[in-house]
C-alpha cells in the first residue's frame, strides 16, 4: 500500500450550513456517523435507566417501587429500547464512519438517503418513550410482543408498532446503502477478499436485515389489524394462530440477533491483529465463518419456541441446526486466539474490551450450546438462565465490542488521544460489574425462576440482590464512558493522535488519513496493492 | 466409569455449597422423575465438557497474553494460515457436537411420549390462575381452579413473608406416585406455561389449542412451580402446587372431592336474598376479580376501569351481566361465564352493585344467569 497521506483539500467545497441545520441537512457520511452513535447513546442510557429500575425492584422479594403492570412495561421498553435504538444504530453508526474509509470511498453510494435512514430513527424514539405516557402507559407484553396477549394492550402497542415500522423503514434504507457502497465503491485493487473484516461483517449484516426487517413488518401489521380491523391471524377463534406469530417473529428474530453481533466480530477482527501486530490468522476462514453463521441463523428460530408443544421432529431438526452454529463460531474464536498467538502484544483499551469480549462472550456460547439441548432447554426456558444467557452476548458481545471499537477509532475520528487511565478504569469496573450482575442470574434460572416478573419466592433472594448490587455498578461505570467521550470529542483535550495512532493497525484509514479524518476523505481514491 | 465420575466430581462440587446455604442454590432442582433426571445428568455432562474446553481454550489464551507481550520483548511472527489445523478446529467441535446431541434425542424422545397414561388431566391457564379438570382415570370428573394464596399484604410488605411466599395456593393439584399422568393444556386468555421444575416439564398453554405433556413422580411430596410465559399484571402471581401422594391417599382425596362435588350440587331454582348473594359474592370477588378492579372498587387508572360509581354497574342489569360472562373484546376483561357456576356470577355481580357506594339494591338470581347464557 502507498504511504501517501491525504493531507485534506485546501480548497474544501464546505458550503455546508452550521449550528443545527449542519445536523439536519448533513450528507457526510462522518457527520452521519456522529448522529447514529449520538443518538445510540442517548438511548443506551435510556434504556439503562429503565433496567435500574427492573433490578430497584428485583432488590428484595414483595413490591417496593413499582406496580406489577408498570414493571412489565419497564422490562419491555428496556429490550424494545436496547436492541432497536441502542445496539443497532451504533453498528450503523460505525458502519457510516468506518466502511467508506475502509474501502477507500469518499463517501455512502445515496448521501441523502442516508440522511434520510437516520433522521427517521429519532422520530421513531420519541413515539416508543411518548407510548409511556399514554392512557395504559407503554406496551408490557414483552420485547417479543407474544400475540394474544399484544392484542389486549392500550394504545401504547400501537405507538411501539408504528415506531418499529419506522426502525424498520430506517434499518432497511441503511443496509441498502451499506450493501451498494461497499460492492460498488471499493478502491481500485481492493477485491472481495482483501477488505478488510468489519466490512465484510458489515456487508452480510446488511443482506440479513434485509432479509428480515419485512418479515417484522409483517408479524406487526397483523398485529395491528388483529387489534383494530377484525381480523384473527392469531386468534383461534377466528381460525388464526397464537403460535404462528411466534414462528413469524422468531423468524426474524434469531437472524436479529446476529445482526447485532456480527459487526462486533468485524470490530474484533480489526482491534486483535492491530495490538498482537500480527496480521489475522485465517482471514478465509473468518469471511465463510461469518457468511455461514448467517445462513444458519435462517433455520434455526424454533429454537426458541422448543416449549410451545412442536412435534419431536421439528423439536430434533432445530436441535441439530442450533448445535451447528458452534462449529462457525469456534472458528472464529480460535482463529482470533491464533492471531494473538506469538504476536507482541500491548493492551490498551481497545485491546481491553477485545479480549474481555471473547472471555465473555464465549461464555454466552457456551449457555447458549446448553439452552440448544431442547430437553435441557424444557428446564431452562423463560427462565433467567436466558436473561443471563442473551446478556452474555448482547452486553459482554455486542457491547464490549462497541467500546473496543469506539476506543480503538476515536483517535482517528476526533484526532485526539482519549484518556487512556480512564479507559482503563472503564473496562474494569465494566468486565467486573457485568459478571457480578449477570453471572448469578445463571444460578436463578436452574433453580426456576421465570423471567419478566417483578415479585419472587423466597429461595431467590440471595442472587437477586447480588445481581441488583451489580447493576448499579455497571450502570454508573457507564457515567464514567460519558465523560471520557465527552472529554475527547467535545471538550477536545488529550494529546493530538498522528496519522498512525496504533503501530499494528494497517487498514485505509490509518495508512493514507491524517487524524482527524478532514470532512472529505478520499476525493481521489487510493490504489490498494 | 469415567462418566460416572466425572458426574459425581461436579455434583459433589456443586452440592458444597448449595448444602451451606440453602437460599443460594446453584443447580437444577433434584429431580423425582425419570425423565427430569437424565435432564439433570445430560446438563452437568455438558457443564463437565464445556468446562474442559474453557480451561483449554482459555489457558491457551492466558498463556499467550503472559508470554507473548511487547513489554517483555516478544518479537510477532508473521503467521497468518495453516489449513491443517483449521480442519482439525472445525472436526473436532463437530465430533463434540454429536457426542452431546446423541443422549440429548434419547432424552427428548421419552420426554415427549405421552402414550398410555394412568390419569388425564386438563390444566387451563386463565389470567391470573389455574384450572383443573380431571378428565380420565382415577378421580375423573374432578374439577377446581386453583388461586395464588399468599396474602396481598406479605407482598406489599406489610407483613412478614412466609415460607413459600407466591408458591402457595387454595386448591392444590393432587395426583398419586408412580403413576403416569399425562397433562393436557390449553388457555382461556393468553399464552401460559405450566411447570415443575422437579419434574422436568414446562408446556406452554395456548388459548384455542391443546397441546400435551407427561409425568411420573417416584417420590411423595409437594412440589412448586409458577406459570414462567408472560401473560399479563399478575404473572408472578399464579403459581402451581402439586401433591404427589400414595395411591391409598390419593383415593382418599378423591373420595373427598366427590363428596364436596356432591354438597355443593344446588338446588338451581332455589331463590337468593341480598345478604345470601352479598356475601358469597364477596369472596368470589376477592379471589377473581381484585387482581384488576381493586378491593376498594377503584380499579387501576389508565388501565382497568373503576367500577365503584361505574354507569355500567349502576345501570341496567342485562349489560353488566353481559359483561361478565362474555367479557370486553380487547381489553383484560375475561369471559368470566366459563369459570363460574351460575350462582357464582348472580353473587358477584349482585355484591359489585351494593358495594362501596353502589346502592342499586339489585338481587340477581342464577336463573336470570342460567337465562342470559342462552
Amino acid at each position: 500500500m502507498s504511504a501517501v497521506i491525504d493531507s485534506g483539500h485546501a480548497h474544501d467545497h464546505e458550503h455546508h450550513p452550521s449550528g443545527i441545520m449542519r445536523w439536519i441537512t448533513t450528507t457526510n457520511h462522518k457527520d452521519i456517523g456522529t448522529l447514529y452513535l449520538w443518538f445510540s447513546f442517548t438511548m443506551f442510557l435510556v434504556g439503562g435507566m429503565l433496567a435500574l429500575g427492573i433490578r430497584a425492584e428485583l432488590f428484595q422479594p414483595g413490591l417496593q417501587f413499582w406496580h406489577p403492570e408498570f414493571f412489565n412495561q419497564l422490562t419491555t421498553m428496556h429490550g424494545l429500547i436496547m436492541v432497536f435504538g441502542a445496539i443497532m444504530p451504533a453498528f450503523v453508526g460505525f458502519a457510516n464512519w468506518q466502511v467508506p474509509m475502509m474501502i477507500g470511498a469518499p463517501d455512502m453510494a445515496f448521501a441523502r438517503l442516508n440522511n434520510w435512514s437516520f433522521w427517521l430513527l429519532p422520530v421513531a424514539a420519541t413515539l416508543l418513550v411518548a407510548s409511556f405516557f399514554v392512557p395504559g402507559g407503554a406496551t408490557a407484553a414483552g420485547w417479543t410482543i407474544y400475540a394474544p396477549l399484544s392484542t389486549q394492550m392500550g394504545p401504547g402497542m400501537d405507538l411501539a408498532i408504528f415506531a418499529l415500522h419506522i426502525m424498520g423503514a430506517s434499518s432497511i434504507m441503511g443496509s441498502i446503502n451499506i450493501v451498494t457502497t461497499i460492492l460498488n465503491m471499493r478502491a481500485p485493487g481492493m477485491t472481495m477478499m482483501k477488505m478488510p473484516l468489519f466490512v465484510w461483517t458489515w456487508l452480510i449484516t446488511a443482506y440479513l436485515l434485509i432479509a428480515v426487517m419485512p418479515v417484522l413488518a409483517g408479524a406487526i401489521t397483523m398485529l395491528l389489524t388483529d387489534r383494530h380491523f377484525g381480523t384473527s391471524f392469531f386468534n383461534a377463534a377466528g381460525g388464526g394462530d397464537p403460535v404462528m406469530f411466534q414462528h413469524i417473529f422468531w423468524f426474524f428474530g434469531h437472524p436479529e440477533v446476529y445482526i447485532m453481533i456480527l459487526p462486533g466480530f468485524g470490530i474484533i477482527s480489526q482491534v486483535i491483529p492491530a495490538f498482537s501486530r500480527k496480521p489475522l490468522f485465517g482471514y478465509s476462514s473468518m469471511v465463510y465463518a461469518t457468511a455461514s453463521i448467517a445462513i444458519l441463523s435462517f433455520i434455526v428460530w424454533a429454537h426458541h419456541m422448543f416449549t410451545v408443544g412442536m412435534p419431536v421432529a421439528g423439536m430434533l431438526f432445530f436441535m441439530y441446526a442450533t448445535v451447528l452454529i458452534a462449529v462457525p463460531t469456534g472458528v472464529k474464536v480460535f482463529n482470533w486466539l491464533a492471531t494473538m498467538w506469538r504476536g507482541s502484544m500491548t493492551f490498551e483499551t481497545p485491546m481491553l474490551f477485545a479480549v474481555g469480549f471473547i472471555f465473555v462472550f464465549t461464555m454466552g456460547g457456551f449457555t447458549g450450546l446448553i439452552l440448544a439441548i431442547a430437553p435441557v432447554d424444557i428446564q431452562l426456558q423463560d427462565t433467567y438462565y436466558v436473561v443471563a444467557h442473551f446478556h452474555y452476548v448482547l452486553v459482554a458481545g455486542s457491547l464490549f465490542s462497541l467500546f473496543a471499537g469506539f476506543y480503538f477509532w476515536v483517535p482517528k475520528w476526533s484526532g485526539r488521544m482519549y484518556d487512556e487511565k480512564l479507559g482503563k478504569w472503564h473496562f474494569w469496573l465494566s468486565m467486573i460489574f457485568f459478571n457480578v450482575t449477570f453471572f448469578p442470574m445463571h444460578f436463578l434460572g436452574l433453580a426456576g425462576m421465570p423471567r419478566r416478573i417483578p415479585d419472587y419466592a423466597l429461595q431467590f433472594a440471595g442472587f437477586n440482590e447480588i445481581s441488583s448490587i451489580g447493576a448499579f455498578g455497571f450502570g454508573l461505570s457507564q457515567i464514567l464512558f460519558l465523560w471520557i467521550i465527552l472529554k475527547v470529542t467535545v471538550l477536545g483535550r488529550g494529546d493530538k493522535a498522528s496519522a498512525r495512532t496504533w503501530e499494528g493497525a494497517d487498514t485505509l484509514e490509518w495508512t493514507h488519513l491524517p487524524s482527524p479524518a478532514p470532512y472529505h476523505s478520499f476525493h481521489e481514491q487510493p490504489v490498494v496493492k | 466409569m469415567t462418566k460416572r465420575m466425572v458426574k459425581a466430581a461436579v455434583a459433589a462440587l456443586l452440592a458444597l455449597p448449595a448444602a451451606a446455604q440453602a437460599a443460594y442454590q446453584l443447580n437444577l432442582p433434584s429431580p423425582v422423575t425419570r425423565v427430569a433426571g437424565e435432564i439433570y445428568d445430560l446438563h452437568l455432562i455438558m457443564m463437565a465438557i464445556i468446562l474442559v474446553i474453557f480451561v483449554g481454550v482459555f489457558g491457551v489464551m492466558f498463556y499467550s497474553i503472559y508470554a507473548h507481550r511487547k513489554s517483555v520483548g516478544h518479537k510477532a511472527e508473521h503467521f497468518h494460515e495453516n489449513t491443517t489445523v483449521e480442519i482439525i478446529w472445525t472436526v473436532i467441535p463437530f465430533i463434540i457436537l454429536i457426542g452431546m446431541a446423541w443422549p440429548a434425542t434419547k432424552t427428548l424422545l421419552s420426554l415427549k411420549d405421552t402414550t398410555s397414561p394412568d390419569l388425564t388431566i386438563k390444566v387451563t391457564g386463565y389470567q391470573w390462575k389455574w384450572g383443573y379438570d380431571y378428565l380420565k382415570g382415577e378421580g375423573e370428573g374432578i374439577s377446581f381452579l386453583s388461586s395464588l394464596s399468599t396474602p396481598q399484604d406479605q407482598i406489599t410488605g406489610s407483613a412478614s413473608k412466609g415460607e413459600h411466599y407466591l408458591r402457595e395456593v387454595d386448591n392444590r393439584l393432587v395426583v398419586p406416585v408412580n403413576r403416569k399422568v399425562r397433562l393436557l393444556l390449553t388457555a382461556n386468555d393468553v399464552i401460559h406455561s405450566w411447570m415443575i421444575p422437579e419434574f422436568g416439564v414446562k408446556q406452554d398453554a395456548i388459548p384455542g389449542f391443546v397441546r400435551d405433556t407427561w409425568f411420573k413422580a417416584e417420590k411423595e411430596g409437594t412440589y412448586r412451580g409458577q406459570c414462567v410465559e408472560l401473560c399479563g399484571k399478575d404473572h408472578a402471581f399464579m403459581p402451581i402446587v402439586v401433591d404427589v401422594v400414595s395411591a391409598e391417599k390419593y383415593s382418599e382425596w378423591v373420595a373427598e372431592q366427590k363428596k364436596k362435588i356432591a354438597a355443593v350440587a344446588e338446588d338451581p331454582n332455589k331463590k337468593w336474598d341480598l345478604e345470601e348473594l352479598r356475601a358469597r359474592g364477596q369472596g368470589v370477588y376477592s379471589t377473581t376479580c381484585v387482581a384488576c378492579h381493586q378491593a376498594n372498587g377503584q380499579g387501576v387508572k389508565g388501565a382497568f376501569p373503576a367500577l365503584d360509581r361505574s354507569p355500567l354497574v349502576n345501570g341496567p342489569k342485562g349489560r353488566h351481566i353481559e359483561i361478565v360472562l362474555n367479557g370486553k373484546q380487547g381489553t383484560a376483561m375475561a369471559p368470566f361465564g366459563k369459570q363460574l357456576s351460575d350462582t357464582d356470577i348472580a353473587a358477584v355481580i349482585t355484591y359489585e352493585r351494593n358495594a362501596w357506594s353502589n346502592k342499586t339494591g339489585d338481587v340477581i338470581q342464577p336463573s336470570e344467569i342460567r337465562a342470559a347464557r342462552k
